[in-house]
């Protein structure tokens, strides 16, 4: 079917599997797009990694561990989903760890405390689901089915973090500080992690319902969510212009793209560090790849 | 399908399909790409069972998957199908010819208690 029909076909809420013709262009859009909810998947699990050993109990530090675990598996299924479009596995990690291709703003900062672990499962998970939950809806089916099993355990990670946080909430003076320092140091890259404001009329990623809904969709979402839950534990949100108005619509002060577009350009506080470790690894574990692969031909 | 299968070198693609309870439908799940079979059924295993999640999987190399898709009714043949059936307007005529004559739906239920 030619671009138009085809255009119309998804706009009317049709599916499209691996095996369907498509226009060149949604193909690429979804390869850029699933390629980089890959890669934020995978660099995802590096902030957190850095506290398993240092995880206040046995029972955080399993936990912990298993939602890197889960992280890391979503990765591999996403990458799958990018390969059956035709750009291999290999591929996508030379372009991460090259820097030629992107993952999200969250993952390019440092995490200070067990404070910012909470903040992370909690809130960011939380920004993360309102995105993946929508996705489920998406054009092309195969990325719309693996989103089932990645929301289901996404949602074991929110009320990890919640519970962390909670457990935070309910101790010492020092705790609750460490939960609102985290708080103060995530709160702009949440407010910029659904992106600008665009429309979604002009968003290609909605016009092709790879994405159904738009970026202030999400966020205003996010905010209804979530700022009362953070309201009722005595924290307090960074932002003195927050304030849900009459009808329903959440003002807050504008995030600050500047840093958005710099960090995810490759310029974040802990971005270069990050893919260090990932271009360590994967040249420290070729050997394993080779020799798994050398055994079964 | 077949064409896609490998995605590179040596590795193969397997399709993971997903009991959630005893006695339900099995159902696609995602794939795994692995070197051979063992390996698959240890990623599968991992990655669509290790929380309890599934009762049981079948791991299926992709080209042992054979696509049918082509289901055309050019000559829209309802005869076979519950759709081919409409059959209200025809009972209402039915009931209508009927008249007076056969005992309501109420009154048999009525006789029958």
């Amino acid at each position: 079917m030619d671009e138009q029909r085809f255009l119309e076909y998804v706009q009317s809420g049709g599916q499209v599997e691996t095996t369907d013709r498509m226009p060149d262009d949604y193909r690429s859009k979804l390869v850029k797009f699933i390629e980089m909810h890959g890669n934020s998947e995978l660099m995802g699990v590096l902030p957190e990694r850095e506290w398993i050993l240092r995880a206040p109990t046995l029972q955080r530090k399993l936990a912990l561990t298993a939602k890197v675990q889960d992280e890391v598996g979503h990765s591999q299924l996403i990458y799958r989903v990018v390969e059956d479009l035709g750009k291999p596995r290999e591929q996508c990690l030379a372009d991460l760890i090259s820097g030629k291709s992107k993952f999200h703003n969250v993952f390019h900062y440092p995490t200070k405390t067990w404070g910012d672990v909470g903040v992370i499962a909690w809130l960011v998970d939380a920004a993360a689901i309102i995105s993946q939950k929508a996705l489920l809806k998406c054009s092309y089916a195969p990325y719309a089915r693996i989103m089932k099993k990645i929301c289901w355990e996404e949602s074991f990670h929110i009320l990890h973090g919640r519970d962390v946080v909670l457990t935070m909430m309910n101790g010492t003076d020092e705790q609750r500080e460490l939960v609102q320092e985290a708080l103060n140091r995530w709160w702009g890259p949440l407010m910029q992690f659904h992106g600008n404001p665009i429309s979604k009329e002009d968003d290609p990623m909605y016009i092709w319902r790879i994405k159904s809904q738009g970026n202030e969709e999400a966020r205003q979402q996010f905010l209804d969510g979530y700022v009362p839950q953070i309201w009722e534990l005595g924290l307090t949100v960074p932002d003195p212009k927050l304030r849900k108005s009459d009808d329903g619509v959440w003002e807050y002060s504008e995030p600050d793209w500047d840093e958005l577009k710099h960090v995810v350009t490759g310029h974040g506080p802990k971005t270069q560090e990050r893919l260090e470790f990932r271009r360590k690894f994967l040249e420290q574990e070729a050997w394993v790849r080779s020799v798994v692969l050398a055994e079964a031909a | 399908m077949g064409a896609l299968s490998r995605a590179r070198g040596s590795s193969l693609i397997f399709e993971v399909f997903r009991q959630e309870k005893k006695g339900a439908a099995f159902a696609h799940a995602g794939s795994v790409e692995a070197p051979d079979a063992t390996f698959a059924h240890a990623y599968a295993h991992e990655q669509y069972g290790r929380r309890q999640e599934s009762e049981a999987l079948w791991v299926v190399p992709r080209d042992a998957i054979h696509e049918v898709h082509d289901f055309h009714d050019e000559l829209h043949q309802t005869y076979h199908r519950v759709d081919g059936y409409p059959l209200k307007e025809k009972l209402r005529l039915a009931r209508e010819r009927a008249g007076g004559t056969a005992k309501s739906v109420d009154a048999l239920s009525a006789g029958g208690g």
